[in-house]
């Protein structure tokens, strides 16, 4: 494929973006970046994406693909002479389907509540992500089988979903002054984290702990609070 | 081996009524267990200790829960009568659409029948807007899925039956000829099929739990599973 074919609309802080860009790089496609304006939200958005305005989007020859995790689902479907993102076992799929959801729908959701919750709020609310934490600390367990990936050998589908959140996570822990990945409650995903982050496919992309601190500072100072643009 | 297939779910859920279709659209045998979710039985908390929700179907002892990922696992097991193309971006579509259903149109829905008097208007408009995508992702298609049923129109049966039954319920119009032809048209194709129309829930003992559950045109809270 040539390069001018394939590309991404994103932005370089945005979670759900890092992860067609993760696919691409597991598939070893060239891919164009488009980093987004975001405010006011550019043409090219507003056309591809009409019914969310949001990104990222695939657009893959003159087709736009929208929602991150479908996005995923596609290149691997397209590519298929790279290595698989989603195992071939139907079940193994859809354990990696449902936590996939569970983290983009309950997960994220406890996430966005704590950056921005007061009080009360707040411990209900980190609550609620340590105790998703553990689940997925439990997921980790069976899904990896003693491997390194929730994929398995290679990173897949359901390490793409959570590990994108990783750069919002240690913000969290940094602002909050909390840890959330804890060598002694979720050992698992401490190390799993590490490799994740080290891996070819997604260092290139992982946006710094510094940068989106600076980053957030100024979102918060315009927005108050705002969730970051999901999808 | 004998093949156990094992289906959790309430009579009024759309949720578990799509669990249902998408195996009597392939001829997959299955038992059905009713779940008073006000009274959730062992199994289910078992079968589904994260959500502790229906629908889960539950294939030689092993539980899948969230009903597109049920739907996408009952496609890829049992081969026959396909429910999503093989084209990539066919899927993509597919899903992205079901994925819309669920995430903006069913609360936009709950809100127009049943949320706050003064909201009312505004959340007529949102789900009239969110409706007018899908009349149009229609086209001139038999089904959302083409010629035949499939992952979207199954995933659609809250707009193909339930939006009608709520729209009773509690009042409201949404779904008008006028507005829709296309949709109504669908509407009635979808729960024309066998495999559909055989999981339907009665319309008056629907009508009489929504009444009974949510009132007639008065906030109240949205939950996900009936």
């Amino acid at each position: 494929m040539a390069k001018h074919d394939v590309k991404v609309l994103g932005t370089w802080y945005s979670p759900p973006g890092m992860r067609p860009r993760i696919a691409l790089n597991i598939k070893s496609v060239k891919y164009e970046f488009l980093e987004e304006t975001m405010a006011p939200k550019s043409e090219l958005l507003l056309q591809s994406n009409p019914v969310h305005k949001k990104i990222p989007v695939l657009i893959h020859g003159d087709k736009p693909i929208c929602e991150s995790m479908i996005i995923v689902e596609y290149i691997d479907e397209v590519w298929t002479s790279g290595p698989s993102i989603l195992p071939s076992d139907p079940y193994d799929r859809a354990i990696q389907r449902f936590w996939a959801a569970y983290v983009d729908e309950k997960w994220l959701a406890a996430m966005i509540g704590l950056r921005s919750a007061q009080g009360e709020e707040r411990k209900a609310f980190l609550d609620q992500v340590t105790e998703g934490l553990a689940l997925l600390e439990e997921a980790f367990g069976k899904c990896s089988k003693g491997k390194a990936f929730f994929g398995g050998d290679r990173i897949g589908l359901l390490d793409i979903a959570f590990g994108s959140l990783l750069g919002w996570l240690k913000l969290t822990e940094k602002v909050n002054g909390v840890k959330l990945l804890d060598e002694a409650k979720t050992p698992g995903l401490v190390k799993w984290a590490e490799r994740f982050c080290a891996d070819a496919a997604v260092k290139s992309v992982m946006p710094e702990t510094e940068k989106l601190l600076e980053f957030s500072k100024v979102v918060a100072a315009k927005m108050k609070g705002a969730p970051p643009p999901k999808n | 081996m004998a093949e156990e297939v094992l289906v959790f779910g309430a009579w009024g859920s759309p949720f578990s009524r799509r669990v249902e279709m998408a195996l009597k659209l392939k001829g997959i045998e299955y038992k059905y267990i009713e779940e008073d979710i006000t009274n959730k039985s062992p199994s289910l908390l078992k079968y589904n200790p994260v959500h502790k929700k229906i629908p889960v179907l539950v294939h030689n002892g092993k539980p899948v829960a969230e009903s597109l990922v049920i739907l996408e696992y009952i496609d890829e097991t049992w081969k026959d009568s396909p429910i999503l193309s093989k084209d990539p971006s066919e899927r993509a579509n597919a899903r992205f659409w079901a994925k819309f259903i669920d995430e903006k149109c069913l609360p936009a829905i709950f809100k127009a029948c049943w949320g706050e008097e003064k909201e009312h208007e505004k959340a007529l408009e949102e789900a009239t807007e969110l409706l007018q995508f899908l009349e149009n992702e229609l086209k001139e298609k038999r089904y959302f899925g083409g010629e035949t049923v499939g992952l979207l129109d199954i995933a659609a049966n809250i707009i193909g039956y339930w939006l009608g039954v709520f729209e009773e319920a509690s009042g409201t119009e949404l779904l008008t000829r006028e507005k829709f032809p296309k949709l109504c048209n669908w509407a009635n194709e979808f729960v024309s099929v066998s495999a559909i129309k055989e999981n339907l829930p009665p319309r008056e003992k629907l009508i009489a739990y929504l009444r009974n559950r949510f009132g007639v045109g008065t906030a109240s809270k949205y939950t996900r599973h009936l």
